[in-house]
């Protein structure tokens, strides 16, 4: 059995007095010890509300109306707020998009890190603040003694989110979520960070959910990928094999739309429309009104997941995929 | 982010902050000190003198050197009276302060922090405190006690007394800011993170949310403390706060207005200026504080 499993994963948030309507709309996912997965897609896909579902802390009013989340065969969805919360931060962290705004800003960087080892483990100050040292010195924070007492506003963006990755590795979590982890920082950083996060999680063994846009640092990073639009995930597989021969048009098109992939001198490609709101999703496939292979099909029913993609037309040859 | 050094930079390039820091600096220490440096203690009925009542300040006809600001009607003398009044009015006002923080700043945070029908029933409970002035309130109680206790029981009581009533009258005042600071604090990512690292919700709230909501917290308390001091001196004067014999500012004020038209203009002025200066320099220091923590009125150098 897999480490986490999710299947079939609804979340869904009330509509004023007309009912529900649903930002993950039947979402599976599993995860193996070590594993390395990216989640990709367009804002608004229902990436982050994945990683916050993973979690059990979709933010009020939404809710988790159906499916399960399995984390070595227990149910999170079921647990206790304080039997999750032993699991939370403890065995699944997660980073964040912005380190400017997850830290907060009136503790010290040692404060956050003490807080949370004493939220999970039984042991004194100085112990806690000896580890946190250890934690900040291995994501290569220099004069990590002196930084323990430093504030979040005391630091450049690229040291913060060395912090938050600190904090997320403190108590030897087997999962981590990063959440765009470096989509708020600055270019010359985001390699450095990626490169960090990737030895780390090798180095410990630690299974990685990358949430993140970006297609070329997924294929640097991850193993497996999955591609997810309006709230459903459109294809999934092997990264390699999802960039070289991709089969949903949605997939397709996003790797047509990197401008490496572009022609030198030609207009960059873009993918025509945009993401429809989960409250006007269209009737069928939620892709077909961009999807230049659609057909009547698409139009009347939606299609399943099947081998790894959900798509009545995927393409196949790769020749096809890139023509 | 403001920090110790700007915020003291701040306040020694303000005049009118360091007048009234200056002002509150003596005002308390007088208090403070009161039983080492006030020339009588007003309190030891040993040490007053039927005889001496109602001299004038010592610098006018028939003042005695003893007395600088001259006697009351008891003979005591007005200087001292004041000095152990201050004490007790800024007394009064810190408690109820207290008072009025501990419960606002609780539930406040509870009701922002919860949201839905928590949130709506404190806010309405809120609104429906703040309908009923708390002079209102305060005038039922006091009298109500005054009638069902002797006066002995009633003098030792009154401070309590006025410490509760007027900190529990005035606890929306607290509660709302700290309530509208939350709403604001708590979609950051900074919450989301203090929750994702397994975090309860009691640590979120106390730990990551209200030290970041407490700026405005710390502006009200100033202007609260001020308008502690003169609800009481209000109640005083109404005969309904503290008693004669343990006089506040209020109590003070009210002992002097009797003999204000018999030429005793001294019993019932210098109380009162010393509230006048006490309240403006708290409301002063409250205004600073809130332009220096005001973000947007910042200047760019700290």
């Amino acid at each position: 059995m897999a480490m986490l499993e999710v299947s079939d994963l609804h979340v869904a948030f009330p509509r004023g007095k007309r009912g529900w309507v649903e930002a993950l709309r039947g979402v599976d996912l599993t995860l193996e010890k070590g594993e390395r997965l990216g989640v990709v897609g367009e804002s608004g896909a229902g990436k982050s509300m994945l990683a916050f579902a993973i979690l059990n802390l979709i933010a009020d009013p939404g809710r988790v109306s159906k499916g399960t989340i399995r984390f070595e065969g227990a149910n999170l969805l079921e647990m206790s707020e304080s039997e999750i919360r032993r699991i939370r931060g403890n065995r699944i962290s997660m980073i964040f998009q912005d380190p400017m705004v997850t830290l907060n800003p009136v503790l010290s960087i040692g404060t956050q890190m003490v807080e949370t080892l004493k939220a999970h483990r039984k042991i004194s100050t100085a112990e806690a603040r000896r580890l946190s040292i250890d934690k900040l010195k291995e994501v290569a924070i220099p004069s990590a003694e002196t930084r323990l007492d430093a504030y979040p506003h005391e630091l450049s963006g690229g040291l913060r989110q060395r912090v938050v990755i600190a904090i997320a590795l403190l108590t030897d979590p087997e999962i981590i979520i990063a959440d765009e982890p470096t989509t708020a920082l600055d270019v010359t950083i985001q390699a450095e960070i990626m490169a960090l996060i990737l030895k780390l999680c090798r180095e410990k063994d630690v299974a990685l959910i990358l949430i993140t846009h970006d297609l070329g640092v997924v294929a640097e990073v991850t193993e497996r990928l999955m591609i997810m639009y309006a709230g459903k995930c459109v294809e999934t597989g092997p990264t390699r094999q999802i960039i070289d021969a991709p089969r949903h048009p949605y997939a397709s098109g996003l790797l047509k739309a990197l401008p490496q992939n572009a022609e030198r001198g030609s207009r960059l490609y873009q993918i025509p429309g945009s993401m429809p709101p989960i409250t006007a999703l269209p009737n069928g496939c939620s892709y077909h009104p961009r999807c230049e292979f659609a057909s009547e099909r698409c139009h009347a029913a939606a299609p399943a997941l099947v081998n790894g993609v959900a798509c009545y037309n995927p393409l196949k040859a790769k020749a096809e995929a890139t023509s | 982010m403001i920090t110790w050094r700007g915020f003291l930079k701040r306040f020694l390039s303000d005049p009118v902050a360091i007048g009234a820091g200056i002002v509150l600096l003596i005002l308390i220490l007088m208090a403070v000190l009161a039983p080492v440096i006030a020339p009588q203690n007003p309190y030891d009925l040993l040490q007053i003198d039927i005889m001496d009542s109602e001299m004038p300040p010592s610098w006018q006809p028939g003042g005695d050197p003893r007395f600088l600001l001259g006697t009351d009607s008891q003979g005591r003398g007005v200087l001292s009276t004041i000095m152990y009044g201050t004490g007790i009015s800024l007394l009064i006002g810190i408690g109820a302060v207290i008072v009025q923080g501990i419960l606002g700043v609780t539930l406040g945070l509870w009701a922002g922090y919860r949201g839905g029908w928590v949130d709506s029933f404190l806010m309405r409970l809120a609104d429906i405190q703040m309908s009923l002035s708390t002079l209102m309130i305060a005038i039922i109680v006091l009298a109500l006690f005054q009638a069902a206790f002797e006066a002995s029981v009633y003098a030792d009581y009154a401070i309590i007394m006025l410490i509760l009533i007027i900190g529990i009258a005035e606890w929306p005042k607290f509660a709302r800011t700290v309530r509208s600071s939350v709403l604001g604090e708590k979609n950051k990512e900074y919450v989301d993170a203090a929750r994702v690292i397994g975090l309860p919700a009691r640590k979120v709230m106390w730990g990551h949310i209200l030290p970041n909501a407490l700026t405005p917290v710390m502006v009200i308390s100033t202007i609260q403390v001020a308008e502690a001091i003169m609800t009481e001196a209000a109640l005083s004067f109404l005969g309904l706060g503290m008693p004669v014999d343990r006089p506040s500012l209020g109590s003070l004020i009210r002992s002097g207005f009797e003999f204000v038209f018999s030429g005793s203009w001294w019993i019932t002025l210098y109380p009162a200026l010393v509230l006048i200066a006490l309240i403006l320099a708290l409301n002063l220091l409250g205004d600073w504080l809130r332009d220096v923590l005001n973000p947007k009125l910042r200047r760019g150098d700290d």
